[in-house]
């Protein structure tokens, strides 16, 4: 894995947003050939805080992308298996998944899939765990009443297929997950430690998502910051890619 | 980018690059606009599964909702209150013109007439929707001629009326037909003002309290029977006193029913209130407040003479008089103009000057839901201004009707 530390939740950020556009340049994307970006989903469509209005607000919104190739898991579809089974096709259908972003929740856990969840799970119906209750609660007022407590999501197995996976993770709240999931072993409890297995990862965090881990850890990674931030300068864009594409270099890699 | 198929084949046209007034803040957002009314992307985006057919950069341009204006005289040589024979052509000329002040709907104004001339000139004003010829039309506002002798302004005295005998009826008669009426202005003073006002407010007819010598009470009980605006705060109405506020204490009363608010009308000139003034009503009651104009035929012309109903009226830079006198009888201020020096005169939020013009206008006659705002589904009536809220470009219906051109004319 990378473990990129940055120092704060802004500067973690702007890396993980600069990886993921240098990322989608080098890929080279055109017609009929998509890269497939994958994200993990949340909330039913109708509530105004619900995962739709959100990325739109946070996304969408802000970027050229045709909504025929926007596909959001559907919370209200009448037969849910029915929906998740069409998702994973969707994927196969699109290539594969070539970049996987996601977060990491306190308890470990990648998208929804709660402690416990199979690590070879696939896109599926998932009863949430009181954790995961309460951190939503904020978005119906605090009224625990009004949480959702089943999520259509991604499993880990799915997220497992993809070519690349970037975990985003911010916040002393965070650490002892941080810790759990690269410290320890790999363990359903915590499902992101499933990714160890995986051959291409980056976990991009700031200095109070290091706070559980070993110093030795720690200094490890810091130390490598210089090769690493080579991944983000030079920032790429799609037109000079046109120019430079007999000459590109294949990204580091660990 | 693949075309939209969706609800309907109408273009579709993204405003990008600035900034608009939505939730009462200036925010960095896209306008969509499909068949004349503002569109919402997200359902766009993802019900439609739609996108722009046009995107149009705005260069960091303020966009607000375009400016209603509640009360005008007239202009360029046009006076509302003469009964010419190219009547329809003066009406058209104005609201053709007032595009470039950000006027996207008015309410062409008639002061103190005989009733012949409400019989003539009403039936020549219609409701009309605005567009490239012009700017809409909400219907009209009736000053007078129920208003009070001794603050009578600029009113001729020989065209004052009561309706102690008939009410109503009397009301009626005088103006001919109430059909395209929006507002009407009257003294709540006068004797049976409750029943008129009563039957005003029941035909869906604005009621404004102004030339009036009111207090407080006789403001307070007009208001419960329906009153909602008070035409020019300030101006002919009897001065604030602290033990008896007269018509200026509505703004602070609590003797307003619930749920509603009164509003008031403001000539922020300069002339009209001194700065101080307009700063005390502003934080008194910062949500009533509306710019008006009460503009004349005089404006957006030259110096000199220019009518005003039967009163002859003299023009000399912003200050226009009945000739011979220092009675101020309207302005020649442009509502662009009000705008800028309302911030200027309060150092108020460039979101607050711009809502004093739109906004609140629109709450007041109670068609907030399709004017007034850029909310999803409301009238692409809008306006483009720079940081100095000088108006770059007017649109109606989505469509541009007006622009600033490059050589700054």
């Amino acid at each position: 894995m990378k473990l990129i530390i940055l120092e704060n939740y802004s500067q973690a950020s702007e890396w993980a947003a600069k990886y993921i556009r240098n990322r989608i340049v080098q890929f080279g994307p055109g017609p009929g050939r998509f890269f497939t970006l994958g994200l993990p989903t949340g909330l039913p469509r109708d509530h105004p805080e619900s995962y739709h209005s959100f990325m739109w607000n946070n996304f969408f919104k802000h970027i050229d992308i045709s909504p025929e190739n926007v596909h959001i898991l559907d919370g209200n579809a009448p037969d849910l298996q029915a929906e998740c089974d069409a998702f994973e096709e969707k994927i196969k259908a699109a290539g594969g998944i070539e970049l996987f972003v996601g977060g990491i929740g306190p308890d470990g856990h990648i998208a929804f899939n709660e402690p416990g969840s199979s690590l070879v799970s696939r896109t599926r119906v998932k009863t949430l765990a009181m954790d995961t209750i309460l951190a939503n609660a904020r978005f119906f007022d605090g009224d625990l009443s009004k949480v959702p407590t089943m999520a259509l999501t991604v499993g880990v197995g799915t997220v497992m297929d993809a070519r690349e996976v970037m975990i985003l993770i911010t916040g002393a709240h965070k650490a002892f997950a941080l810790y759990k999931a690269i410290e320890d072993g790999v363990n359903h409890m915590w499902t992101v430690s499933a990714f160890q297995q995986h051959p291409n990862t980056v976990f991009v965090c700031d200095d109070d998502a290091t706070l559980e881990l070993k110093v030795k850890t720690v200094k490890y990674f810091k130390g490598l910051m210089l090769v690493h931030n080579k991944l983000v300068e030079p920032l790429y864009s799609m037109k000079e890619m046109g120019a430079e594409r007999s000459q590109s270099k294949k990204p580091y890699s660990d | 980018m693949p075309s939209n198929k969706s609800v309907s084949d109408a273009p579709i046209v993204q405003f990008t690059n600035c900034r608009i007034l939505r939730d009462h803040q200036l925010q960095r957002e896209d306008l969509w606009v499909r068949e004349g009314k503002i569109l919402n992307p997200e359902k766009l985006f993802f019900d439609e599964k739609g996108s722009a057919d046009v995107q149009l950069d705005c260069k960091d341009s303020i966009i607000a909702p375009g400016f209603i204006d509640v009360q005008i005289n007239g202009g360029f040589g046009v006076d509302f209150s003469l009964a010419t024979d190219d009547f329809r052509s003066g009406i058209d000329l104005v609201s053709q013109k007032i595009l470039s002040h950000g006027v996207t709907s008015f309410c062409p104004t008639l002061v103190t007439s005989p009733p012949s001339v409400y019989h003539q000139v009403l039936p020549q004003i219609s409701v009309r929707n605005g567009g490239a010829h012009g700017a809409g039309i909400l219907g009209a506002h009736l000053e007078g001629p129920f208003i009070s002798k001794e603050k009578k302004g600029a009113h001729p005295e020989h065209c004052l009326r009561t309706f102690e005998a008939g009410a109503f009826q009397d009301l009626l008669a005088t103006y001919g037909s109430l059909d395209c009426v929006q507002i009407v202005t009257l003294a709540p003073e006068m004797r049976r003002s409750s029943e008129v006002i009563q039957e005003l407010t029941k035909r869906g007819i604005c009621v404004s309290l102004g030339h009036s010598v009111a207090n407080l009470s006789q403001a307070e009980e007009a208001v419960q029977h329906g009153a909602t605006f008070i035409t020019h705060l300030f101006n002919a109405m009897l001065p604030f006193h602290h033990r008896d506020p007269g018509i200026v204490g509505l703004l602070t009363s609590d003797k307003i029913p619930a749920g509603r608010r009164v509003f008031y009308g403001m000539i922020s000139d300069g002339i009209h209130t001194n700065p101080a003034a307009l700063r005390i009503a502003h934080r008194a009651h910062p949500k009533g407040l509306v710019l008006v104009t009460d503009a004349i035929a005089g404006m957006g012309l030259a110096p000199g003479r220019h009518t005003l109903g039967q009163q002859v009226v003299e023009i000399d830079g912003l200050n226009t008089y009945i000739a011979g006198t220092k009675t101020l009888s309207g302005s020649v201020a442009t509502m662009d103009t009000c705008v800028r020096h309302f911030q200027e005169a309060t150092g108020c939020s460039v979101e607050t000057a711009l809502e004093a013009a739109s906004l609140h206008p629109a709450q007041l006659l109670g068609i907030e839901h399709k004017k007034g705002t850029l909310n999803y589904d409301s009238d692409a009536d809008f306006l483009m201004l720079n940081d100095n809220l000088y108006v770059q470009a007017t649109y109606i219906a989505g469509e541009e009707v007006w622009r600033q051109d490059a050589s700054g004319m």
